[in-house]
């Protein structure tokens, strides 16, 4: 299981991947804004994708619509700090499959992770 | 300033820091911000939209350091890009949650964060936005959130960007 963490904090992205180590995922490739993960998800082929919103260069959003257009199976969680209702729906109809607000405790994180591989795993079944 | 724009930050901070850091913070009377209290390290936010302005989280860098440190999980060097990223990321979730719990209806984007370090810095703002000052006090120390927003009138269509320049 390959996991891509596409945020600009690197504190974030370790924290995430702190969260990750615990449920097992230690396969982890990251992106530091959306330009990156576009470069190196065709090689890197990743299972699951947690994307930010707010990042330079290009934003999360950006990224999933683009990414949308060659791959509509890999799920997408987004790890953002944008909560209000209408950036949720934005990104749900841009591709998102499961939304996690920043701040979050590692619990709320694993669980979102867990239920997005679960739904995953139940449709290629 | 509207309170209903200061409320969001108290609660957004105390979430933040609690939830991520599992640091309770007190927050004191907010004032209005007179003079310029020098700080060693300060993360900004720009706001624009609806409403505009800039958000500043500046700490001592002893606060500041032991912030990092909790956050991070690890003791991180002082002005290092991996301090200065996890202080940005901490301004960046301190008004991206505030401004969610804005009056509804109110479109409102954030920048991505700025921070400056240096001994005995100040943040200069726009001259015509007052600036509220809210003291936060943690077991790691005191540091101050300042909030210099306002709400876009009707009639002005062309949104200024927060212009928060830093003065080390």
């Amino acid at each position: 299981m390959k996991i891509m963490l596409v945020d600009d904090s690197k504190t974030m992205r370790n924290i995430q991947k702190a969260v990750l180590a615990q449920l097992g995922h230690t396969d982890v490739v990251e992106a530091c804004d959306g330009q990156d993960a576009l470069s190196k998800v065709q090689a890197a082929k990743p299972d699951l994708l947690l994307v930010d919103w707010n990042m330079p260069n290009m934003d999360g959003l950006s990224f999933v619509k683009a990414y949308r257009q060659a791959n509509k199976a890999t799920p997408i969680i987004m790890v953002t700090t944008e909560a209000e209702k209408g950036r949720v729906i934005e990104a749900i109809k841009a591709g998102v499959n499961n939304y996690v607000v920043k701040p979050f405790t590692p619990d709320l994180l694993g669980q979102r992770i867990q239920e997005t591989l679960a739904k995953k795993a139940a449709s290629a079944a | 300033m509207d309170p209903n724009f200061i409320k969001p930050f108290i609660t957004s901070i105390q979430n933040v820091f609690s939830t991520m850091l599992q640091l309770p913070v007190s927050i004191k009377d907010p004032t209005i911000k007179t003079g310029q209290q020098p700080f060693d390290v300060s993360g900004i936010i720009g706001m624009s939209g609806d409403v505009t302005g800039s958000v500043v989280l500046s700490f001592p860098r002893d606060c500041a350091e032991r912030v990092v440190a909790l956050f991070c999980g690890q003791q991180v060097a002082f002005e290092t890009a991996d301090f200065n990223d996890a202080i940005g990321e901490l301004v960046n979730m301190v008004s991206g949650n505030a401004k969610a719990l804005f009056p509804s209806g109110r479109k409102v984007s954030i920048s991505c964060p700025s921070v400056v370090v240096g001994a005995k810095h100040s943040v200069a703002r726009q001259s015509d936005v007052p600036c509220i000052q809210i003291p936060c006090v943690t077991d790691c120390g005191d540091f101050v959130i300042e909030i210099a927003i306002k709400q876009r009138a009707a009639a002005d269509p062309a949104s200024t960007d927060a212009a928060a320049t830093a003065k080390a």
